[in-house]
């Protein structure tokens, strides 16, 4: 595990470690049993033709997921991710690689708790934005672990 | 399926209808197999030894699993009362309140909460919003889910 990241750490602006992942349609099927998602645009490629598009699609979900695990391994073990918002855009095919990205766009202190803001994208090789994402999240603070 | 009416017309009475909850016991090779779909090797999700340590003292799901308790069922369900050659996905709002541990019993409950129609490039088009909300044998609040589905 990566080490833990407190709230006095983070930098409005900065940019959160990124997270590649290249999904096979051997990964699209695990997520469909996983989630028990079986819409055929994601494993039957003569389907998803006749549907207009130009082969299988990677579920928007997966890829909110992949968005899920950068914001945890970046928040650490004692983060906690407490909203994940994410709009799908554009398809996402398997074999492709996706880079998931965040930048801190604001942190606050509400009710004793330390909140950081961030939005999120996945990206594909031509730098398309194909996901959008808000993430809040909560993080320890440094003056809590010193008291 | 009532004829004479459209994919539109026939959830209309649906909105705002719960839908039968599902009850679900979380075990170990849920988790382990969602992890593995989405290529998470964060230990707090699998390593006994490590969770155990850890401020949660046992295995947690990732925040994301919530999309693996009937959520999916759900809307194949409702989308089972239309005929849309197309079924689409716009978008996904998870609120985590609580973790997912281990051996907890999730009540998932399920309504449409929005429905609205589009004329566009491929005719009528719904937007539907479906509403989850989680709870675990405590009747702590886990989780809120909204997922915006598209038919056409």
């Amino acid at each position: 595990m990566t080490e833990q990241l407190y709230y006095e750490d983070v930098v409005v602006g900065s940019e959160i470690t990124p997270l590649v992942k290249q999904p096979t349609t051997r990964q699209l099927v695990m997520w469909a049993g996983a989630v028990g998602d079986y819409n055929p645009i994601h494993y039957d490629k003569d389907f998803a033709q006749s549907r207009g598009l130009p082969g299988v699609i990677v579920h928007g979900q997966l890829v909110g997921a992949f968005l899920g695990q950068l914001m945890t391994d970046w928040i650490g073990e004692r983060g906690v991710l407490r909203k994940l918002s994410c709009s799908y855009k554009g398809m996402n095919y398997p074999g492709e690689t996706l880079t998931c990205r965040g930048r801190v766009t604001k942190k606050y202190v509400q009710d004793g708790q330390h909140y950081v803001e961030c939005n999120l994208w996945a990206e594909n090789s031509k730098e398309e934005k194909t996901v959008l994402g808000v993430a809040i999240v909560v993080l320890p603070s440094r003056a809590d672990y010193n008291k | 399926m009532a004829e004479g009416l459209s994919d539109i017309d026939r959830l209309r009475d649906k909105v705002g209808v719960e839908w039968e909850p599902k009850v679900c016991q979380i075990e170990r090779e849920m988790i382990r197999r969602f992890a593995r779909a989405v290529g998470d090797p964060n230990p707090l999700w699998q390593d006994e030894e490590y969770a155990t340590a850890s401020q949660y003292g046992g295995i947690i799901a990732p925040p994301t699993f919530i999309l693996a308790i009937g959520l999916e069922q759900f809307v194949e369900d409702v989308m089972s009362l239309t005929s849309f050659g197309t079924v689409l996905i716009g978008g996904t709002e998870l609120e985590c309140y609580q973790p997912i541990r281990l051996g907890d019993v999730i009540t998932a409950s399920f309504k449409i909460s929005n429905l609205h129609e589009r004329q566009g490039k491929m005719g009528r088009m719904a937007f539907i919003t479906f509403y989850s909300g989680y709870k675990n044998q405590r009747q702590e609040l886990v989780a809120k889910c909204r997922q915006m589905i598209i038919g056409y």
